[in-house]
């Protein structure tokens, strides 16, 4: 899958380059927000171990061999910013050092195995494997989709970069000047090979891996493993879990000043109704009109009305009393609830450590 | 796979990766054109060549640059039949298996019929072959020319002269120090494997050695890079990185810069 020198146009190596190197600057950025002295040394021991990973003759059902890309497990281990890093510096160092996969293509390869690869392999991981234990052997299945369609993913890249060579890039006679073949040649072609053989070595070494790894050293699969059942630790690789919490308080601080927001919308929400906005007509034609136009009970029903006294918010339609403002209400009262559910919710994790620890004792 | 199986076969793999490292590192030693020029002219220098060869589309020029090529490996104390084997077989291998249907696929005069059948060859079809074929040959060559001439620790100095992030030259010097090391004892497990095995392993036997044994270099790996944090940690790394750049030009790099643009704009000047 590494793109030599010669098969792609200048133009295209360059629009590669420019797409990789955006992904290196967001990957960095991402990384460089946790301790630098931290992250250096373990991307690049990674970066080495996936340049050994891609050396192992890995058997293939079928009696033939097949080269894994150790994408997928880096991205199952240190996430997609580490993976794109740590597979990028192995790319260069096929290129710069063994001469494996060209100078001016080497932006083509890493955008295809590092970035493309790495982010599909941890969204499938991701999407398949939410919620699931660490020991969980759904993990092991979604290791062995993700690398499929990861190696898949990277060779669908490549087959494009090379099946739009001949149409963008031929001679006044119609000769191609790069890659010969057109997209109906190239992509089967590259794809058959990948389907069969690339794919099942990145999901046979990824699955292995990952089932490897639950029994041998859990705690590498916790950095991407999600919310996960509260007797399982955090990360003991990278602290992701710190920024996903800073990053959680900031969305539920935006949200909680956008919650004016509803002021602008009009109309009242359906089956909300106070038995004293059910009574209005305009009400009444609205519910009429949500209900398929059935046409409503004549008077506001008595058991509706009764059970209406029995509580008074403190905050009614998110409009404290003592608050003049309709907007620092709804500020206020969003404030105020989210305070009740923190209140909450400590006393709940309080109460099961407890637990927890009456149980150990 | 080779006779005595995966393991014996990822074992020649590693033996012939090191055994490439060590030939490179022994040539980048000798006095030749390349090496006697500043690491920066030579990166700059052959990536020129590079890009020259893939921007020209004539075959005469990519001829002519491949001409090129061969006199500096000359030049460079770099064996022509190193090149055969290493370079000009693979890639004649490997790119001729895809541009030989080019010569029947390729739309346009048709100049032969394969036994009369509708299989023709084009005369588009064998020059955009041909024209392929060269121009990989001619920029794996120039590639080739760098890696072989220039230590590792120079081609990241020159890419630091770059301005490529300070935190990348560091990742890229340290994932070459550990691939040495991940490799020796990456080789040591598969040999120890394979000397306690009878018989060939197959299929998903051999699978699951070789997914034990990546899990087993994985967490190597992860100890190794927790004692280099711990290493630099004592000796009080901040942050900072600071890479010694003691590069200086001469006239001599500045004649070497100066005929390589020439030679590669004027090269793709001509193969437009």
């Amino acid at each position: 899958m590494h793109i030599p020198d010669g098969y792609l146009s200048p133009s295209t190596c360059a629009v590669l380059y420019a797409a990789a190197i955006a992904g290196w600057y967001s990957a960095l950025k991402r990384l460089k927000r946790v301790l630098l002295s931290r992250v250096v040394p373990l991307i690049s021991v990674f970066a080495a171990f996936s340049f050994v990973v891609m050396m192992f003759n890995l058997p293939l059902p079928g009696g033939t061999t097949g080269h894994a890309l150790g994408v997928t497990i880096s991205a199952i281990v240190l996430g997609p910013s580490g993976a794109v890093l740590a597979i990028s510096i192995a790319l260069a160092i096929q290129a710069l050092f063994f001469g494996d996969g060209g100078i001016s293509t080497l932006g083509a390869n890493c955008f295809n195995m590092a970035i493309v690869a790495s982010l599909v392999a941890y969204a499938s991981y991701r999407l398949i494997a939410t919620g699931a234990a660490i020991g969980a052997k759904r993990r092991v299945a979604a290791a062995a989709i993700a690398g499929y369609l990861a190696a898949n993913a990277a060779a669908l890249m490549a087959a494009i970069e090379f099946g739009i060579q001949p149409a963008l890039f031929h001679d006044a006679r119609g000769m191609p000047l790069y890659a010969p073949y057109p997209l109906s040649i190239a992509v089967p072609a590259m794809m058959i090979g990948h389907l069969t053989f690339a794919g099942v070595a990145e999901a046979a070494i990824s699955a292995g891996l990952v089932a490897y790894l639950q029994a041998a050293d859990p705690a590498l699969l916790r950095n991407t493993a999600g919310a996960l059942p509260a007797t399982e630790e955090a990360s003991a690789i990278m602290p992701a879990a710190t920024n996903s919490l800073r990053r959680l308080w900031i969305a539920v601080a935006l949200l909680m000043v956008l919650t004016p927001l509803g002021i602008l919308a009009a109309g009242k929400a359906w089956g909300e109704w106070s038995p004293s906005e059910l009574a209005m007509r305009q009400s009444a034609g609205q519910t009429a009109s949500a209900a398929g136009n059935s046409v409503g009970p004549p008077a506001v029903p008595a058991g509706m009305q009764q059970l209406a006294r029995l509580w008074t918010a403190p905050f009614p339609a998110y409009a404290p009393t003592f608050v003049k403002s309709a907007r620092f209400g709804y500020f206020l009262s969003a404030m105020f609830a989210v305070g009740i559910l923190l209140l909450v919710s400590l006393m709940a994790q309080h109460l099961v450590q407890r637990r927890r620890e009456v149980g150990h004792s | 796979m080779g006779r005595g199986g995966f393991l014996a076969s990822t074992m020649i793999g590693f033996t012939r990766a090191l055994a490439r490292a060590m030939a490179s590192e022994q040539i980048a030693r000798q006095a030749g054109l390349l090496q006697s020029l500043d690491p920066r002219v030579r990166v700059i220098g052959l990536f020129t060549m590079v890009l020259a060869a893939v921007l020209s589309r004539k075959i005469a020029v990519v001829g002519a640059l491949f001409f090129v090529a061969v006199i500096i490996a000359i030049l460079s104390k770099v064996g022509v039949g190193m090149l055969v084997k290493r370079v000009w077989l693979v890639v004649l291998g490997f790119t001729g298996v895809i541009a030989l249907p080019a010569i029947f696929l390729t739309p346009g005069d048709p100049v032969a019929a394969i036994a009369g059948g509708p299989l023709r060859i084009t005369v588009q079809g064998v020059q955009t072959a041909t024209l392929l074929i060269a121009r990989v040959e001619t920029a794996v060559t120039f590639t080739s020319l760098l890696v072989l001439c220039t230590p590792w620790t120079h081609v990241l100095k020159a890419l630091r002269a770059f301005r490529l992030p300070q935190e990348a030259v560091m990742m890229l010097a340290m994932t070459h120090r550990y691939i040495f090391l991940l490799v020796e004892t990456a080789g040591q497990m598969f040999e120890s494997r394979q000397s306690r095995t009878v018989g060939l392993v197959k299929g998903a036997a051999g699978r699951r050695i070789a997914a034990r044994s990546a899990g087993v270099l994985l967490s190597k790996s992860i100890e190794l890079s927790n004692e280099v944090y711990l290493a630099m940690q004592s000796r009080g790394f901040r942050g900072e990185i600071r890479i010694l750049s003691d590069f200086h030009m001469r006239s001599w790099d500045y004649l070497g810069l100066a005929a390589f643009l020439a030679a590669g704009s004027l090269s793709a000047w001509i193969g437009r």
